[in-house]
């Protein structure tokens, strides 16, 4: 460790009040590779959660599997690493269970759209009360960089070598078609951005959904010549446009970019509570039946 | 209460995200870790603990000595 002046001061922590804080120290520097999207958007979790002020204890971080889902390995709160793609059925159960905690999903595209696809058309349907963070790094990273379902069409895989012919999906939208009440889009260069999307979504009753473009120049990069983990940082810069700069736009100039920000927001009862309404309404029933 | 500039070595992986969007330049990768640049000047502005994903690199709060001041490097 080295201190930016000239004497060296030794501090035991080595790290900011916000990691040391929210994240396992012993399992850190996480195992994601050099320049890896991730990482930013793990700090934007946990700079949300402080800025909200929550308690770690009424905190849970639900993940599946993929790199995304080491995320829950990291975080310091109520941790579950689950199945592949079951984290919305996990974070259901969990929910219900304790109407009370806040309960944030760890996932990734494929996670959340290939295997996961119907676990989250069907809680965005219920409008249950869970945040879902999206790490979108447009490839299968940790098996090799196979295509996924948000893979752009002519972007190459190792299972796509001539080009990926399906379309690609748009997760924020795939949710707020099934019903989500909160559907927003962030990106790893944007930090605040993202932080204050994520910040947003848990305090929405609902379910919301952040779908946060990241990177991975280790294999959509090197498949796709998008150079290094700064090059893509930089496109993400170059190549956003914000909600109401996108709804100037037309389709032809939308080509290509990635619009940001805050795409849907709507209010209707959230699951729990009108579970909960639902048990209150038959209990009166009985006792005023008896 | 001062702020510092602090440099995990041991995390960082070398990816230049931190050097390539300091507004000052005042970073550089030198065998695959970060360190300050000579003659640079440091704005703690937080940019790069902002974007680095192996939290490797920030600003912390230096109670005490004032002498302690990124600019006097």
């Amino acid at each position: 460790m080295t201190v930016d002046t000239g004497d060296v001061s030794v501090k035991t922590k080595n790290m900011s009040n916000l990691i040391y804080k929210y994240m396992r120290p012993e399992h850190l520097p996480q195992i994601w590779c050099p320049g890896c999207g991730n990482g930013i958007i793990m700090r934007d979790i946990a700079q949300a959660i402080e800025n909200l002020g929550l308690s770690r204890n009424s905190t849970v971080i639900v993940s599946g599997i993929g790199c995304s889902a080491r995320a829950a390995g990291y975080m310091d709160f109520n941790t579950i690493h689950t199945t592949h793609g079951r984290a919305i059925a996990f974070a259901t159960g969990i929910k219900l269970a304790n109407p009370s905690l806040e309960v944030i999903v760890v996932t990734g595209d494929g996670d959340i759209s290939a295997i996961g696809g119907n676990h989250l058309i069907h809680a965005a349907r219920r409008n249950i009360g869970l945040t879902v963070v999206v790490m979108n790094n447009n490839i299968y990273g940790m098996t090799g960089g196979q295509y996924s379902p948000t893979t752009p069409t002519g972007a190459f895989g190792t299972t796509a070598p001539y080009g990926n012919l399906d379309r690609s999906f748009d997760i924020a939208g795939l949710a707020y078609g099934a019903g989500a009440s909160y559907a927003a889009r962030g990106s790893a260069y944007h930090v605040q951005q993202t932080t204050t999307l994520i910040q947003e979504g848990i305090k929405h009753r609902g379910f919301s959904i952040i779908d946060v473009a990241s990177i991975c120049p280790t294999y959509y990069g090197r498949k796709n010549k998008k150079g290094s983990a700064v090059d893509m940082l930089k496109w993400q810069r170059d190549n956003s446009v914000t909600v109401d700069q996108a709804a100037k736009m037309s389709q032809e100039e939308l080509k290509g970019k990635l619009v940001i920000g805050l795409l849907h927001q709507v209010n209707y009862p959230e699951f729990t509570y009108a579970y909960d309404q639902l048990i209150r309404r038959l209990f009166e029933e009985r006792e005023e039946n008896e | 209460m001062k702020k510092v500039l602090m440099i995990n070595q041991s995390w960082c992986k070398g990816c230049g995200i931190c050097a390539a969007f300091c507004p000052k330049g005042a970073l550089e990768i030198v065998d695959d870790k970060v360190q300050r640049k000579e003659g640079t000047e440091c704005i703690l502005c937080g940019q790069c603990e902002l974007r680095c994903p192996d939290y490797a690199i920030y600003i912390d709060e230096n109670e005490g000595d004032t002498d302690q001041w990124a600019k006097s490097y």
